[in-house]
């Protein structure tokens, strides 16, 4: 049963990092990390420049 | 310890055995069909043993991977586009970014030559070239800040052999983003069913985009999950639409139609905002792309069909009906991705090494990732390869080469020795929703009948037509993800490149001058589609060999540059390891690039061709529609001719620029400073 939850677990949360659905709490991780004493964007504007910037890369090959 | 070791070697041992059995009965078979399964067993195997020992060695010994250097991600780190990520979600992204329509259309193509050349090629070349391309290339980048080819160019070359290198790379993707609109625009031709599904997925794109600005902003599974339950919705639904006769009039549209209607599309998306089309999209395409690419190693596995295409054909020849050209070097020119592809170098430096968290994990991800989408390449063979060979045929042959007419086709067909009839055709259409099948070049058709033939054997039949359209849907997804994102990315290098004659036209959020560009982008794809659209026997015939040369001269704008690296590195010992696919490039270009310019045959020479529709049109031979369109054909063969002329000239300026350099930097007269970012010790546990 635990072994059935942990996989489940490591899926779920290899899926959200692969679709890019954790970038905000990573974000913010890093933000308390590295600049505890400036405040990180709102998630609505984070999204906007995370959108921003995934679609301004070279990152589609053939 | 002892029995650890042993457990080792007898594991590997297993393992070459297998793969050695498997690609000998691939090889020797001579009986009517031959198990898919074989190929899975042979590509797997051969894929293990080449990462566990050469990219093992390439790590250990040539590259001295160090765990405990700090990786861009590490030093750099800014919580977005620099950020140290677990491995296998690094495998993840670079492996979606890497892997597209490329290794799917490539293999379909070259199944014409039998489905021997091609899977030893894909093996071979991914093992030894590929993924070691790609391994090297994010190993150079890892180790200088995760700067992008253009910018390593830039360092380790000339300003000449630098400026030949972004040149080179613009006007590949111009041709890449030509021939995929072509495939797409082939598969919807004539196909309200298609038409209505793929248009269908621009409203949705849209609707994830709002979705994920303004509704929940972030939750991209959310968003993703309920974009791909649409796109699911809307195969089905093209189905009621192809029965309803106002409907199917509407979307059952001609190839020039479609044509001006994905060049539109293709300016309206590079200029819209990024989050409301293009991101969102993207995010679609990759769950949709890993998904299939799933479900269809499990249906072969699961179905395990026989592959009914003989080991060879005639065409080796150089009279093939696809594409003309004898099996060296036309083999490597158009399966370009799947074995290696200098499109890949693009995104091994600038995206995915800013995403490393340790140095040892580039071993993982770039070589890796390759032999994967290897791997899917090795599927869509397979899935070409399990239909009849006269239905592949009739399929993928143009109309101008074997007739219009479906009796003609099929007796010609018939006549190569690969037995079909129009009445066989005729059902084949109407199972997978179809009015015709005759005749769809581009390769995504006849992968799509493969793949609705393999699925709905496996996951249960008298769904062809959804499964057949359900394809098409999936690798017209991608595609258009591609001309959005090349778009974009070509209209920055405009802008860069105009920039410097005049400053304004350098900032590239500045509405006139994004407009300009993105403008000029679209137009130079667009011409390239609307010459293949209008062309009769050309399109797929002269536009995938160019791709496929501009392709493989990238690959080797690459390799040039790391061999230079290496060999300034003091790694001069192992030059050879991308000095080898290096050389086999250079041939395999050159020689491809020299008949397609002097050739006499018109069917292969871009000047040959010119001149023989001259002499025809002069000679008045020409039925009138097709004189109406020869001045515009001859035009367009003529500047093929001269493109692949300068992609000749691109690639030997960089390969000599540096071998110059080489030979100054190993007789001493010029010692180069390393680009190597410093040795930094890594914090990270």
């Amino acid at each position: 049963m635990k072994t059935i939850s942990g996989f489940w677990r490591r899926f779920w949360t290899g899926l959200r990092s692969i679709t890019g659905d954790d970038a905000y709490e990573r974000y913010l991780e890093h933000h308390r990390r590295r600049h505890p004493d400036v405040r990180p964007l709102e998630p609505a504007e984070f999204q906007a420049a995370e959108l921003d910037r995934r679609g301004s890369q070279a990152n589609r090959c053939c | 310890m002892a029995t650890k070791k042993l457990t080792e070697v007898g594991t590997w041992t297993a393992i070459a055995v297998a793969g050695a059995a498997a690609l000998g009965g691939i090889a020797l078979h001579r009986g009517e069909t031959i198990n898919a399964l074989w190929f899975v067993v042979a590509a797997v195997c051969v894929y293990l043993i080449g990462y566990r020992f050469y990219s093992g060695w390439i790590a250990a010994r040539v590259l001295k991977l160090d765990a405990t250097r700090a990786t861009p991600a590490e030093r750099l780190e800014n919580g977005r586009d620099f950020m140290p990520t677990h491995r296998s979600i690094v495998f993840g992204h670079h492996f979606a970014a890497i892997a597209g329509a490329g290794p799917l259309i490539g293999p379909t193509l070259a199944a014409q030559f039998g489905y021997l050349p091609g899977t030893l090629w894909l093996l071979v070349g991914a093992v030894l070239a590929g993924c070691v391309q790609d391994m090297l290339v994010l190993f150079c980048s890892t180790r200088r800040d995760g700067r992008s080819l253009a910018h390593l160019a830039r360092d380790e070359l000339g300003r000449f052999g630098a400026g030949a290198a972004m040149i080179g790379t613009l006007f590949i993707m111009i041709i890449l983003m030509a021939v995929l609109a072509l495939v797409v625009v082939k598969a919807m031709a004539h196909s309200a069913w298609s038409t209505s599904t793929v248009f269908a997925t621009i409203p949705i794109a849209l609707l994830i985009g709002v979705y994920l600005r303004f509704i929940r902003p972030g939750k991209v599974l959310e968003a993703t999950a309920i974009g791909v339950a649409l796109l699911l919705v809307a195969v089905a639904a093209g189905g009621w639409v192809d029965q309803n006769p106002t409907l199917h009039a509407l979307f059952d549209l001609d190839v020039r139609k479609l044509a001006w209607f994905v060049i539109g599309y293709g300016f309206v998306a590079a200029i819209l905002p990024v989050w409301l089309l293009l991101a969102p999209r993207d995010y679609l395409s990759t769950f949709v792309k890993l998904g299939v690419v799933f479900l269809l190693a499990i249906a072969i596995c699961v179905l395990q069909p026989d592959i009914r295409m003989p080991a060879l054909t005639q065409f080796i020849d150089g009279t093939g009906p696809i594409f003309s050209g004898k099996l060296f070097p036309f083999l490597f020119i158009t399966l370009a991705c799947g074995a290696i592809s200098g499109f890949h170098a693009l995104v091994s430096s600038g995206t995915t090494p800013k995403l490393i968290s340790k140095e040892t994990d580039v071993r993982m991800v770039g070589y890796g990732s390759m032999a994967l989408e290897s791997f899917v390449a090795i599927m869509a063979l397979v899935a070409a390869c399990v239909l009849d060979p006269g239905v592949y045929f009739a399929i993928n042959t143009a109309a101008g080469v074997v007739g219009a007419d479906p009796v003609t086709a099929t007796a010609t067909i018939t006549a190569w020795g690969f037995p079909v009839d129009a009445a066989q055709m005729q059902e084949l259409a109407r199972s997978m929703g179809e009015q015709s099948l005759f005749g769809r070049t581009g390769g995504a058709p006849s992968l799509a009948v493969g793949m609705a033939h393999i699925f709905g054997s496996a996951f249960g039949e008298g769904l062809f037509a959804i499964w057949y359209h359900f394809a098409i849907m999936f690798e017209a997804v991608f595609i258009l993800t591609v001309l959005d994102a090349g778009t974009r990315v070509g209209r920055f290098m405009v802008q860069d490149a105009l920039g410097t004659l005049w400053a304004p036209f350098g900032r590239t959020s500045w509405p006139p001058s994004a407009w300009i560009a993105s403008l000029l982008v679209v137009a130079s794809w667009g011409y390239f589609l609307y010459i293949g659209v209008i062309d009769p026997n050309g399109g797929i015939n002269i536009l995938w060999p160019l791709f496929g040369i501009a392709n493989q001269m990238l690959a080797a704008i690459a390799l040039a540059v790391v061999t230079s690296i290496f060999i300034k590195t003091g790694r001069q010992r192992y030059a050879w390891v991308p000095g080898l696919p290096l050389a086999w490039l250079v041939t395999v270009t050159t020689a491809a690039a020299l008949q397609k310019i002097f050739s006499d045959e018109p069917r292969m020479g871009f000047f040959a061709a010119a001149r023989d529709l001259s002499g025809k049109l002069a000679a008045g031979v020409l039925p009138p529609e097709r004189a109406a369109v020869a001045p515009e054909l001859i035009f367009n063969q003529q500047l093929d001719g001269w493109l692949t002329v300068f992609f000749l000239l691109v690639v030997w300026t960089v390969v000599l620029d540096v071998a110059r350099g080489c030979y100054l930097h190993l007789s001493g007269r010029r010692t180069a400073r390393s680009t190597e970012t410093p040795y930094v010790a890594t914090q990270l546990a």
